[in-house]
């Protein structure tokens, strides 16, 4: 029997991953493609485990998506919301872990808004720790969901240019995609305003750009990030009407990218903000096809990640 | 009670000796210090062969969380870890509940230390009422109750107008006004060091500039003052060049550094350690070179620990959520000697300086930081050739969250007294 | 664990015979081969239902669908395994529905293996009929399961192993029993 070769504990980020293990996630993630095309898209690989979903920030769709990836491995699931606040004014965070490993689960799925949240988790928890985005640290799966688009979309990984757009600074999705793409060996431009993309990311061997048109010419990929208007309250920028006149991306600037260029989007799109709405609808948009991947790239981690073997083994 | 200390090595910089000497001490002042002194009948001996005898070190920048935090710290426990450390003068901060900004609280603070007998006390009181910035405090009359300086620690006077007034106001009570620089509308809800690591990590920065901004108002200020100033907890660079040029003009400003600025650098936080979030965040290795370097040249003056601890609940936390601050009463002495005299960048008469002597004359302590006949017997007696191992365990602090736990080198305290007393021994 | 082996049970020319055996078996038991269709088991097993697919092909002139079909999923010690195996490719591009299906492997042993392949098969879809071809039938079933058509049946002791190796991935085809050089 091969064993898959994968010997994380956790799913902390990508930073923690290397190339090989990032590829072999996105073969299993294959895998269960072809899973969901079936009548039946269920296999019993996680039966009689339990997932925990741990969200303490509202993501509808990451939640989902999980969730469906457990169920799918025929995974036992417990949904625990709660928002930050009251976790604030209340338990600790460690009281919550503590009480829900009670439970026994094995994976603890976990979205935050503190960066190193599920980093934390692994200081005292059993269970394995799946970072479902912390703070603006790092969201995993999302760049593995994007890698495996591009790599369907392109029959490779390597060998590609990406541009990154809009919001660097908060953007845990920048950060992931950043990390994985320079373990590929993909340059990567980053494009904003200066607020928004410190120059310091050139030392982490990005390209920043101002221009968005300059930023994306001759990509393959260009990666728009959401825009929030409370980013203009902050002061990075002073109004929305001035950001999407310097960063929407529409069909002219996008002309600029490769021939064969992709665009991408995290969600939830504003529509006419950072992404002109016929273009984000055009077929050069692989938008729903990152949301279907993200649950073959869930239920891949999932698969993966090294549990304790069950104590009836021994 | 007679105590003859016999045959130790004493650095003082204050009467610039480093000599081998016999000290007398009667009740709790020092009677006499001779190269050769015989034991009087009935006199308590301590053959000090090997050891090295310093003016009592003083901390001025700790917070003992009485009244108020009792939980985190109290004067007690607090105190205790003081001459554990080798500490036998320690200035408290004010940012206690209620606020050190009246005499009352001043005199509290004084009169319990008092009873626990052990290390001094000397209470910093507020310099704003309730820490708010806006009406300064009854200086004198807390001068009067014992306050030995001012400061709003943990906050900075973002008014520059409020600290002129502070800095004018205080030059009549010759006392410092301790400015916690840091411009909180560029720190904002910064975590650490504003820069490659805070964005790799994903945590909200606090800029240099934010110590830097004020560091450079309050020079300006002061040099048309010219009252007492002194910048605490300093951790970049350009803060240092900074004081470095006031200090050349002639601008009277002094200046501290913490063990943690001085030993560690940000790279310490990305496993997002609670223990390492401090304020300000610890800076680049080039800032804590350039700050080790200031307290090389004499840019500044003292090594203070900003000993500032918390439970073990608020720091087992989110690193957003845990609060900012380490401890360090127990570990200051023997990591700057190992670190930073045994590694020769600073001689050991320089470390008794940074601890003893600079900070008695800067918080105005004219009988402490100094071995003098006459004044009273406060020594910190060090064993250079012992190693030490910072652990929990041994801790007399009520607080755990000190960023050298498992350090190791050479260099413990082995006595420290207290006006005559001996407050600690190691071995005890 | 290292292993020799401890004696060759067929040469090529044998598993010539088998393999032409097997197939006519198959055609034999199914008069219908228009609704019939191979299923081989990664990996060994989708080898050998190839070659019993060439063998049909040459003598009925049709060429049957042939699905490869990954178990691991479906294993039943899944939750034992500190690290999960490595899941390699399913393609079943034919619908079960309703098909006569021949499920093929290398070797059977306990069993499991065809129990965790037959529930893979009835989550696509519901076959008319499943029957099991394996080249090596070794004993020691678990479960009760029993192969329709077999290339040979070897008993072997528990510790042993038997390697059915092809020219297409082994460079030749023999049949070997190994066992462990120490245990």
């Amino acid at each position: 029997m091969e064993t898959s070769g994968f010997n994380q504990r956790h799913l902390l980020g990508i930073d923690h991953l290397s190339a090989s293990e990032i590829d072999l996630i996105l073969d299993t993630a294959d895998s269960f493609v072809e899973v969901s095309t079936r009548n039946i898209k269920k296999v019993p690989a996680l039966k009689g485990r339990t997932v925990v979903n741990l969200f303490f920030e509202n993501s509808t769709r990451t939640r989902s998506s999980f969730e469906i990836a457990a169920k799918r491995l025929s995974a036992d699931l417990i949904n625990f919301n709660s928002s930050v606040s009251s976790l604030k004014k209340g338990e600790s965070l460690k009281d919550t872990v503590l009480t829900l490993e009670a439970m026994n689960p094995h994976i603890i799925v976990i979205r935050h808004s503190a960066a190193g949240a599920p980093r934390y988790l692994t200081t005292f928890a059993r269970s394995c720790i799946v970072n479902a985005g912390d703070g603006f640290h790092e969201h995993p799966t999302q760049a593995l969901l994007d890698a495996l688009t591009i790599r369907q979309r392109f029959g490779k990984l390597r060998g590609l240019k990406i541009a990154v757009v809009g919001d660097i600074l908060h953007s845990r999705v920048a950060r992931s995609n950043l990390i994985l793409h320079q373990k590929m060996g993909n340059p990567v431009n980053l494009v904003g305003p200066p607020s928004l993309v410190p120059l310091e990311f050139e030392r982490m061997g990005a390209r920043v750009f101002y221009d968005l048109k300059a930023g994306v010419k001759d990509v393959d990929i260009v990666m728009m990030l959401r825009v929030q208007e409370e980013r203009g309250a902050g002061n990075y920028f002073p109004s929305i009407r001035e950001y999407r006149r310097l960063f929407e991306i529409n069909a002219e600037v996008f002309a600029t990218a490769a021939p064969d260029a992709i665009i991408m989007h995290p969600g939830p799109l504003n529509r006419d903000v950072e992404i002109e709405t016929s273009l984000a609808d055009s077929d050069r948009s692989v938008i729903l096809q990152q949301v279907n991947n993200g649950i073959a790239v869930r239920m891949a981690v999932l698969y993966l990640l090294k549990g304790e073997s069950n104590e009836a083994a021994h | 009670m007679k105590l003859l200390i016999k045959n130790g090595r004493l650095v003082d910089p204050h009467s610039r000796v480093d000599d081998t000497v016999d000290i007398q001490i009667d009740g709790s002042v020092i009677q006499n210090i001779q190269p050769r002194l015989e034991p009087e009948k009935g006199c308590r001996v301590i053959d000090a062969a090997g050891l090295v005898v310093c003016p009592g070190f003083v901390d001025m920048h700790v917070h003992l969380r009485e009244p108020g935090n009792e939980n985190k710290e109290t004067i007690q426990s607090g105190v205790e870890a003081a001459v554990h450390g080798g500490f036998t003068s320690v200035a408290c901060m004010p940012n206690t509940k209620p606020v050190n900004d009246n005499r009352s609280v001043t005199e509290y603070i004084i009169a319990r230390a008092r009873k626990c007998g052990l290390a001094n006390v000397f209470p910093v009181a507020a310099i704003s009422m309730g820490l708010e910035g806006k009406n300064i405090t009854e200086m004198a009359d807390l001068a009067a109750g014992g306050a030995v300086g001012f400061s709003d620690d943990g906050r900075c006077v973002m008014s520059a107008d409020l600290i002129r007034k502070a800095l004018e106001y205080c030059r009549m009570l010759d006392l410092p006004i301790i400015e916690h620089p840091e411009d909180h509308s560029i720190s904002g809800e910064g975590l650490v060091n504003e820069g490659l690591i805070s964005y790799k990590y994903g945590m909200r920065g606090i800029l240099n500039a934010a110590e830097e901004v004020i560091v450079a108002r309050d020079i300006i200020l002061q040099d048309r003052i010219r009252s007492r100033l002194h910048l605490t907890h300093i951790s970049t660079s350009r803060a240092v060049e900074l004081i470095r040029d006031a200090k050349s003009n002639g601008i009277p400003v002094t200046a501290d550094a913490t063990p943690h600025h001085l030993l560690l650098n940000e790279e310490k936080i990305t496993t997002y350690d609670t223990v390492y979030k401090v304020k300000p965040p610890l800076r680049t290795e080039a800032d804590r070179l350039g700050l080790v370097e200031g307290v090389r040249d004499g840019t500044i003056d003292c090594i203070a620990s900003d000993h500032a601890p918390h439970t073990r609940d608020e720091k087992d936390k989110e690193f957003e959520y845990a609060p900012f601050g380490a401890i360090g009463l127990e570990s200051t002495v023997s990591v700057i000697y190992d670190r930073l005299v045994r590694t020769r960048i600073i001689s050991l008469n320089r470390m008794v300086e940074l601890m003893s002597t600079n900070p008695a004359r800067i918080l105005n302590l004219k009988d402490r930081g100094q071995v003098t006949r006459g004044k009273p017997a406060d020594l910190t007696v060090l064993d250079l050739n012992r190693r030490f191992s910072i652990h929990e365990a041994a801790f007399r602090s009520k607080a755990n969250n000190c960023p050298f736990l498992k350090w190791e080198g050479m260099g413990k305290v082995a006595f420290t007294i207290v006006g005559g007393k001996v407050v600690y021994a190691s071995g005890d | 664990m290292e292993e020799k082996t401890k004696a060759k049970i067929m040469d090529s020319r044998k598993m010539e015979r088998a393999f032409a055996r097997m197939s006519m078996e198959i055609l034999e038991r199914n008069r219908d081969a228009g609704s019939l269709a191979l299923i081989g088991i990664q990996t060994k097993g989708v080898f050998v239902a190839r070659r019993i697919r060439a063998q049909i092909q040459a003598l009925e002139k049709v060429e049957l669908p042939l699905g490869i079909l990954d178990i691991t999923l479906f294993r039943d010690d899944l939750h034992l395994q500190e690290h999960h195996p490595k899941v390699e490719k399913t393609e079943i591009d034919f619908s079960v529905e309703n098909r006569h299906i021949v499920l093929i492997d290398d070797v059977v042993f306990t069993g499991r293996t065809i129990r965790a392949a037959m529930d893979s098969i009835f989550e696509l879809g519901r076959p008319a009929s499943i029957q099991l071809a394996v080249f090596i039938d070794r004993g020691h079933r678990e479960l009760p399961i029993c192969p329709d058509f077999k290339g040979k049946y070897l008993p072997t002791a528990r510790r042993e192993r038997v390697n059915v190796m092809l020219k297409e991935v082994d460079g030749s085809d023999q049949v070997l029993i190994m066992e462990p050089t120490r245990f």
